[in-house]
């Protein structure tokens, strides 16, 4: 029942607190949608420059929204000036694609606009020849780190929210109150978990569904393993959240820890390879909550996979949570001797 | 232990080499009205707080209504008030009386019961409903005495009650104080700065860094060190110790 009157105290706090409740449920969407349209931005406006390509293959390219120039007389060092999405050079039945490749997005529309073109019965006779003017066939961005994204902005926002909320009891001596009644400590902490976890609940969902429906981010696996990895993620957030604000005397001390906690996980959480880096480099990576939060969401939404594909990751997170919940327990030791 | 309330024997407390606390002896008996004394930064609110278990003594034991501090169960027993006002801004008063009961574990009915008994008493019944933000300095103070009385516990504990109340109301609560010790035998631990209040105390301690300089009754002391207040009492008795 004392937990229960901590929980109902905190919702009656946040019913009120319009504003932190539109920062946690809207501002993530925001920012998510914004990074979908600079990422996506140039995929409406395709060009294409075809020398010599036959009548009917370029009224297909139309078809699929391709603009198409026609030059027979062109180079790569050209299409890298004029800054065209690619060049298609047809020679017999050995086709050239040229693909200027500076936004990967963009590049992966091309390839896949062209091989509808293409499909089917020309494919197969084709030999068609790749080159990029930048980059490789490897690079994506948008589809790789969205998933990654969720996650991140689920921890994000329930990490400010939390940590400042009871560095806010804190610094108001009513964290101290509570403790002069016979409360236990764990059940302040059980408490916490309780009401705000509803909130992160809340805003979990509303994330994975936007970003799912709305934003059309891949989902290959089954969005109800997407809403548990996050929710994990939000209860590690919820406790390392809570747990830091012990060590911040001020809300602005608060905001300090962004760049020293929030920061440094997002380059381990996908963005950049970690294959690519030196070991002690990747071994850093394996502290950090959001790099197997990271791994599994990717896993799940871009790669499809299954429940026992990212038990590993899940037990990892709980296990963070479990201990930050454990550190809060014993640093409320602070404020009561018992 | 007995008729003791509190009973503080040789305790000592040092935070970062500073003696807050010098080897302090206290009994304090059943019922009374006790007024602790003295300027502030002498350990007041330190004594307070090992009284009650939130911080431990270096040195020496606390007994309080028989039980060895700390004591969750003692908590139970125990009505404090900060002196600082720990309230949840964003609440209503109403609200914030519910949420502390809730942590006192009272039924469904003694919940309603003691918070409109506890509200009454400090003229707060009116303005229930709105938040905390928007009460005054002094209302904010009622809410919290309030709060101490919730559980209708043995022994308060309070830090400065009456700052920023207005006379009526301030001689309204002592009438209340008063009258719980009287007809319900509870002990009452006041620290005040006010001379009129220490004179209504059965028995006045006055502390002086983290020592009691002083301990008996109103009129004691004053006949000790034939004073005519209590500020007198205070430098004459606190002479030799700086």
């Amino acid at each position: 029942m004392r937990i229960g009157a901590i929980v109902t105290r905190i919702m009656q706090q946040m019913k009120r607190d319009k504003r932190t409740l539109a920062l946690l449920f809207i501002a993530p969407l925001i920012i998510l949608s914004l990074m979908y349209f600079i990422f996506n931005s140039n995929e409406p406006e395709m060009t294409l420059v075809v020398s010599n390509g036959p009548a009917p293959f370029i009224e297909k390219l139309k078809t699929v929204d391709v603009k198409v120039v026609e030059n027979n007389d062109y180079s790569s060092a050209l299409l890298k000036k004029e800054q065209y999405d690619g060049w298609l050079a047809f020679k017999q039945n050995n086709i050239k694609l040229t693909l200027l490749n500076d936004d990967p997005s963009s590049t992966k529309a091309v390839i896949m606009k062209l091989s509808q073109a293409l499909q089917p019965e020309q494919a197969s006779r084709i030999n068609l020849k790749t080159e990029y003017v930048y980059g490789d066939e490897n690079t994506a961005i948008f589809d790789i780190f969205s998933p990654m994204l969720t996650g991140f902005f689920v921890f994000f926002f329930v990490f400010l929210i939390t940590g400042i909320a009871l560095l806010k009891e804190r610094t108001s001596g009513t964290l101290e109150r509570l403790l002069a009644t016979p409360i236990k400590r764990s059940e302040i902490v059980a408490g916490y978990m309780i009401g705000y976890g509803f909130f992160a609940f809340l805003q979990t969902i509303i994330i994975v569904v936007f970003g799912i429906y709305i934003l059309d981010i891949v989902h290959v696996g089954s969005i109800l393993l997407v809403l548990l990895i996050n929710i994990v993620v939000a209860l590690v957030s919820l406790s390392l959240g809570a747990l830091l604000s012990s060590f911040a005397t001020s809300e602005f001390q608060m905001m300090q820890f962004i760049p020293l906690v929030i920061v440094p996980q997002i380059f381990f959480s996908g963005i950049f390879p970690l294959d690519n880096m030196v070991e002690w480099l990747q071994n850093i990576g394996r502290i950090m909550p959001l790099y197997y939060a990271a791994d599994a969401l990717n896993g799940v939404m871009y790669k499809g996979y299954a429940f026992p594909d990212i038990a590993m990751d899940l037990v990892v997170l709980a296990c963070f949570a479990l201990v930050f919940i454990i550190l809060n327990i014993i640093s409320l030791k602070k404020y009561r001797s018992l | 232990m007995g008729n003791n309330a509190i009973l503080l024997n040789s305790i000592e407390k040092r935070f970062h080499q500073k003696q807050v606390i010098a080897p302090l002896s206290l009994e304090i008996p059943k019922g009374q009205l006790i007024g602790l004394l003295g300027p502030s930064g002498c350990g007041k609110t330190t004594l307070i707080k090992l009284i009650m278990g939130m911080i431990k003594p270096d040195n020496g034991s606390i007994q309080v209504l028989n039980f060895n501090v700390p004591h969750k169960q003692l908590l139970m027993d125990i009505g404090y008030m900060a002196q600082s006002d720990a309230l949840y801004l964003d609440l209503t008063g109403k609200e914030n009386l519910h949420f502390f009961a809730k942590l006192f574990r009272l039924s469904k009915k003694e919940r309603a019961e003691r918070v409109a008994y506890a509200a009454d008493l400090v003229r707060l019944t009116d303005d229930l409903h709105s938040k905390v933000m928007n009460y005054s300095g002094g209302m904010k103070r009622r809410l919290s005495l309030a709060i101490a009385l919730l559980q209708n516990p043995q022994l308060l504990i309070l830090d400065e009650p009456t700052v920023g109340i207005d006379p009526v109301l301030k001689k309204e609560i002592w009438q209340e104080l008063i009258r719980l010790k009287d007809e319900e035998q509870k002990t009452i631990l006041v620290t005040t700065h006010a001379m009129d209040e220490a004179e209504r105390c059965d028995q006045l301690a006055m502390l002086r860094s983290g020592q009691i300089i002083a301990y008996g009754t109103p009129h004691e002391l004053k006949d000790r060190y034939q004073a005519q207040d209590f500020d007198e009492v205070f430098v004459k008795a606190g002479g030799d110790v700086r």
